[in-house]
């Protein structure tokens, strides 16, 4: 297990103060001059270092993607955009780092920014989020009052600004461009890519996109070194992670832990193990609700990282861990997910409006069995022409949950039609 | 998509308070030069939480003073969920009933409403209550989850659903959070790491 001297996160609960003061105590904002002193190449070479990888859900290395930002301004200024947008079903983490940790996060915007020669960071914050942040809006005053950012933050020389955003309710605005159209006071709708944020982002200027715990990991780790974090988890899939563990476990919670820890360890450790214990296991969807679930015969000696996960066909994404005993109604948990697709898409391209509205009609359906046993193939089939062929991953996200049930349990499924027609259903030989 | 249009009612006029005047103008302060129609979601917002919804003045209101084509306000009054297009119950109760909180009796909450309030996304006629599902909170450890207002109220069942609802009924002011005694995300009975907060991460 991960040792508490390892944790980034040591107000993760807010058991202690997360104001200022408190924050201090805890070590954050010290030393913060000389980490600005090593150089915008030297703060990126130590991001590259240390092996970080983003926790938005696609794991895109964090040091590298600062590296993209333009080394001279062309006169444009350059922007830092925090997504805090934090809406993928089984994910509340950047909630724990908004309103218990605050300072780590306003810390890390103006360590970024540096970097990355931005004088401004805005971070934008989910509607729901309201106490969250008015805690993270109280931090930035405290940070501005204090000197730490604004004219010539920490006795840097950088003038470094936060503005805090919010949106008012759509999961989309946490694909990139579509939280970039959103800042800019448009309907939140993803923009094609080229061009990238990294050339013309925010009001057309140079941006970086990063997730919360991407950003608020960075102060951490350019204080212990990039050798810390990366020996910390496995190879190419290094240093801690909050992992967000809901469904049926005998306590859900959320964790800092190390990458790479196995499934049933982390499940059991921390959450209390399995309802009714690991054997009562059905399946898990391991990385929020876009990431197709695993069966128990995958869980039992899965681990908790990017490659690991990717090779079993599933997904790290955001780390958020949902835990099905055997009780569930696994086609019923999957269409509630297809539900929210439907819901959340914002129409702009043909085959996810259209498709994500097809895709919960049937899986209502099969919910029921009220379907034929040839439209499982059928509903595979749409699910493949939406993946890949839109401007947004959100038709991937769509898809995939669709895609996991399939895989794994198609038996269930056939099974509901055929019991819904009272016709036992032919199992093959093997 | 959620197909979402103006009420059939709509009032004459749009008044600002004061406060809402004074959060527009200060809320544009935050954007470059030129760029005031960033403040759109945040003035919206607090006319929101002016009058509880929004109607069709008021986005007359927004679009003058940000110098925005109306067109584009209503695009963004009518695209984001979180904003009310009709008058809602004066508690008006958001349930989550994405996966994760279905899987931890959201069911359960969702019968507490009906029962105590009546069909989804109808006033009750004493125009106290209003309730609505809505998509994933953001809380799903803390599953089933309610937001209300400006806060969570967690890891609800229907009985305790039912006695939320009735703590409003009687003017009461309910502690939000977890309803079973947790203090956020940790474990239920304790957490199993940070024990010794005297440990900093920075050495
Ligand atoms: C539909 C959709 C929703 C997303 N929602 C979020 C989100 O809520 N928070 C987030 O950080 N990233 C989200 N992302 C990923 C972002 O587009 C982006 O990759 C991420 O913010 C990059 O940060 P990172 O490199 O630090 O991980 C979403 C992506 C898609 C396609
Ligand atoms: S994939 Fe869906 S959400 Fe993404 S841009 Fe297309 S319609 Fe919008
Ligand atoms: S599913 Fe209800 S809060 Fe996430």
């Amino acid at each position: 297990m991960l040792k508490d001297q390892d944790r980034i996160f040591t107000n993760l609960y807010g058991f202690d103060d997360w104001g200022l003061k408190g924050a201090m105590r805890r070590g954050d904002w010290s030393g913060t001059k000389e980490i600005l002193a090593k150089g915008r190449d030297g703060i990126i070479q130590e991001m590259k270092d240390s092996g970080l990888r983003g926790r938005g859900g696609a794991g895109f290395p964090t040091g590298l993607k600062w590296s993209f930002m333009p080394k001279e301004s062309d006169g444009r200024p350059h922007y830092l955009v925090v997504n805090a947008d934090e809406s993928e079903p089984g994910t509340c983490k950047d909630r724990d780092i908004m309103r218990h940790d605050p300072h780590k996060l306003v810390e890390g915007c103006l360590i970024a920014g540096f970097a990355m020669a931005a004088h401004a960071a805005y971070i934008y914050v989910r509607g729901e989020f309201i106490r969250e942040r008015e805690h993270l809006e109280a931090a930035v005053a405290q940070a501005r009052e204090a000197g730490l950012i604004g004219p010539n933050a920490c006795g840097s020389g950088w003038d470094f600004e936060v503005y805090v955003h919010h949106g008012a309710g759509a999961y989309i605005c946490g694909e990139e461009t579509a939280l970039l159209e959103s800042l800019e006071g448009k309907k939140g709708q993803p923009r094609l890519k080229p061009p990238f944020p990294a050339g013309m982002g925010l009001y057309g200027c140079p941006t970086t996109v990063n997730n919360v715990e991407s950003i608020a990991v960075a102060p951490t780790i350019l204080r212990r070194g990039g050798a810390w974090f990366a020996g910390l988890g496995k190879a190419n899939n290094t240093g801690t992670k909050i992992f967000c563990i809901s469904g049926h476990v005998a306590r859900p919670c959320n964790v800092e832990e190390e990458m790479g820890i196995p499934m049933r360890e982390l499940i059991e450790r921390h959450a209390g193990g399995v309802r009714g214990g690991w054997d009562n296991l059905l399946a898990v969807i391991p990385g929020g609700s876009s990431v197709p679930m695993l069966p128990k015969s995958i869980c039992d000696d899965m681990t908790m990282d990017f490659d690991a996960l990717r090779n079993a066909k599933s997904g790290l994404g955001t780390a958020a861990v949902i835990v099905m005993d055997k009780s569930t109604d696994l086609i019923k948990a999957i269409a509630r997910l297809s539900r929210f697709y439907k819901h959340e898409s914002c129409g702009q391209c043909t085959p996810c409006r259209e498709g994500t509205g097809w895709m919960w009609r049937v899986m209502e359906r099969l919910v029921k069995g009220e379907a034929d046993p040839s439209e499982i193939d059928l509903l595979l089939q749409v699910t493949y022409q939406v993946e890949g062929h839109t401007i947004c991953a959100l038709g991937d996200a769509a898809a995939w949950p669709i895609q996991g049930l399939i895989r794994h349990f198609r038996p269930v499924i056939e099974e509901r039609i055929a019991s819904r027609r009272g016709v036992p259903v032919a199992h093959a030989a093997e | 998509m959620s197909v979402r249009r103006l009420y059939h009612d709509q009032p004459a006029h749009f008044v600002p308070s004061g406060t809402t005047t004074a959060f527009a103008d200060l809320a544009v302060t935050r954007y470059p030069a030129g760029r005031q129609a960033s403040a759109v979601l945040p003035v919206l917002w607090k006319i929101h939480e002016q009058d509880g919804w929004i109607c069709e003045p008021a986005i007359r209101w927004v679009a003058e003073r940000l110098s925005m084509p109306y067109i584009r306000v209503l695009e963004v009054a009518t695209f984001y969920t979180m904003f009310n297009l009709a008058p809602a119950g004066t508690h008006f109760l958001q349930v989550c009933t994405t996966t994760p909180c279905w899987l931890r009796g959201s069911d359960g909450v969702v019968s507490a409403c009906r029962e105590k309030i009546g069909p989804e996304g109808v006033v009750r006629a004493d125009g106290k209550f209003s309730w609505i599902e809505v998509e994933c909170l953001g809380a799903c450890v803390n599953a089933p989850t309610i937001q209300l207002r400006s806060d969570f109220y967690e890891d609800l069942d229907h009985d305790k659903t039912v006695a939320l609802i009735e703590a409003l009924e009687r003017g009461e002011n309910p502690k939000p959070g977890s309803a079973i005694g947790r203090h956020s995300s940790e474990p239920l009975g304790g957490a199993t790491t940070l024990k010794d907060l005297s440990v900093g991460g920075d050495d």
